[in-house]
């Protein structure tokens, strides 16, 4: 146990230092998932079998896929991206001295300290998860559920914005359509062979 | 301290062994469902199929696999050459991972684990990253559109599929699959497809979608992109893609057996619970792949889309809120 431990936090780590030094933005996006995995595992150790899953799910399976989606097709010039690297770096500085102060403050508090891992559950991971959100705080669960989907909605009336002006079918307009709307029959007299025009 | 050792050694290679036990009858069958694949094809088409190399053709899996092996891997210039290789490889490993908790009956499973479900589904949905990695590490543009459109129609699809999983857990009151299986227990009118048809179908469908099985098979797109994410692989890097693919094909219809069609039992009392009868409905399963390969045109991007969104995902959350109401009325024994 305490040799997979340091094996997957290991790889965190060096896959988690890999996703900022790596200068291949994809391989960045790649490594992330790495890093995603091996947090899985870790919680796989603590007996969280669901959360486990449920990163590795919805982070690797779903997020992820559509970040590297944008990623692949960026074109990003690093020359550029470096360019002002001395003129942000105090400010940046100071912001990462305040976020390693917060947390030495955090991890030394004694709740920290006396936390102690609760693996003692009597049903599976699952059904406890289920029976806290679903039972004891579902109203504070559903109102965060629809905060959520207020958010959706705003995502997508972003891409919305201005005037329609590309043509779109529409499935309904296309089954309804009959055959005369499409073709007109037209009776011709034929041409009798031999008896055409001469130019 | 060393007989501690001894046994996690020896664990080890008990568990091996099991793992062999399961891999090397997948990809024979994997092989055979190429051959059979080409067969039936071939009969709903007035031919006869492969017929020259041994017995009916029954060698020419074999033949093929050999001639791959032969096959010079050429990397593509200017390409990324560890992706390159690394891609087929993320491809094939969920693949047969995802095999790790599909029990064959009652008691023969690798790893009985309480969440077999989601392991399932979390596995399937990582397989995509082989398909992108290929379009991307392939340096090619027909590659990387394949790879594009695998990616949005694999992601669109999953959403479908984990509803219709939501079914499912739903009636059996578990994630196990083994649990799932003996919910269904006590003939034919007890499987979950009654209760869940609408789900069945939406799961299949998406399942061929998922598995980029015509006619959802605009990644690789022969007619206008030639073969996609896969068209700078050649020899066994190529035949790893063709293999993973046909290995998620029986997963799919594994699963599809287990949870809808009640696994290992039988649909009659009559007769007993076994084996076969698992891989009887996983053929029936597959059957209909290779006949949906051979009736249907391929469909066009947005309709794919469409579908995906704008009608598999609102019927599954209908019919799951459905089943939730049925559970509180007098009628719920249906519904288990």
């Amino acid at each position: 146990m305490e040799f997979l431990f340091y094996f997957f936090s290991a790889v965190l780590i060096f896959s988690a230092l890999k996703v900022i030094t790596s200068r291949n933005p994809v391989l960045s996006a790649l490594f992330l998932v790495l890093s995603f995995f091996s947090a899985g595992g870790i919680w796989l150790l603590l007996e969280a079998e669901f959360l486990a899953i449920a990163l590795v799910l919805v982070y690797v399976g779903a997020v992820m896929v559509l970040f590297l989606f944008v990623v692949m097709m960026l074109d990003i010039n690093l020359d550029r991206l470096k360019e002002g690297f001395w003129d942000y770096m105090p400010v940046a500085s100071i912001v990462a001295l305040i976020m390693l102060l917060e947390m030495i403050l955090v991890l030394n508090h004694s709740y920290f300290k006396d936390m102690k891992v609760n693996n003692a559950l009597s049903t599976s991971n699952t059904e406890a998860l289920g029976q806290v959100l679903y039972t004891d705080y579902v109203f504070p669960f559903e109102i965060a559920s629809i905060i959520l989907l207020v958010a959706i909605v705003a995502a997508i009336l972003l891409t919305l914005r201005g005037m329609k002006t590309h043509k779109s079918i529409n499935p309904a307009d296309q089954i309804k359509v009959q055959r005369n709307q499409r073709i007109k029959m037209i009776k011709m007299k034929s041409v009798e062979l031999g008896k055409q025009k001469k130019r | 301290m060393n007989i501690e050792w001894l046994d996690i050694v020896l664990e080890s290679f008990w568990i091996l062994f099991k793992i062999l036990l399961i891999v090397i009858p997948l990809m024979i069958s994997v092989a055979y469902l190429t051959f059979f694949e080409r067969k039936v094809i071939g009969y709903m088409q007035g031919r006869i199929g492969p017929n020259r190399v041994g017995f009916y053709g029954l060698l020419q899996p074999i033949a093929d696999a050999i001639k791959l092996m032969f096959k010079e891997i050429i990397t593509p210039n200017k390409s990324n050459k560890t992706l390159f290789f690394l891609a087929p490889i993320l491809t094939i490993a969920p693949a047969f991972a995802a095999w790790a908790v599909i029990p064959f009956n009652a008691e023969l499973v690798l790893a009985d684990i309480n969440a077999g479900l989601l392991y399932v589904l979390a596995m399937t949905s990582i397989a995509v990253y082989g398909v992108i990695i290929a379009g991307w590490a392939s340096n090619s543009k027909y590659a990387f559109l394949g790879s594009l459109r695998s990616a949005a129609q694999i992601v669109s699809y999953e959403i479908a599929m984990g509803f219709t999983l939501v079914g499912v857990l739903m009636c059996a009151n578990s994630l196990n699959l083994g649990d799932i299986v003996e919910g269904q227990k006590g003939g034919l009118l007890q499987w979950y497809i009654w209760p869940l048809f609408p789900l069945l179908i939406i799961y299949f469908i998406s399942a061929v979608a998922e598995t980029n099985r015509a006619p959802f098979d605009v990644a690789e797109g022969e007619s206008e992109i030639v073969a996609g994410f896969h068209v700078e692989y050649s020899g066994m890097a190529f035949a790893v893609f063709f293999l993973a693919e046909y290995a998620n094909m029986i997963l799919v219809s594994m699963l599809a057996a287990l949870m809808f069609l009640g696994g290992w039992l039988s649909p009659v009392s009559f007769l007993p619970d076994g084996i076969l009868w698992l891989f009887f409905k996983v053929g029936i399963c597959l059957f209909f792949f290779l006949w949906f390969r051979a009736t249907f045109p391929r469909y066009r991007y947005d309709q794919i889309m469409r579908l995906g969104w704008k009608v598999f995902i609102p019927i599954t959350l209908v019919w799951i809120i459905f089943v939730g109401f049925m559970m509180q009325t007098p009628y719920k024994g249906m519904f288990h």
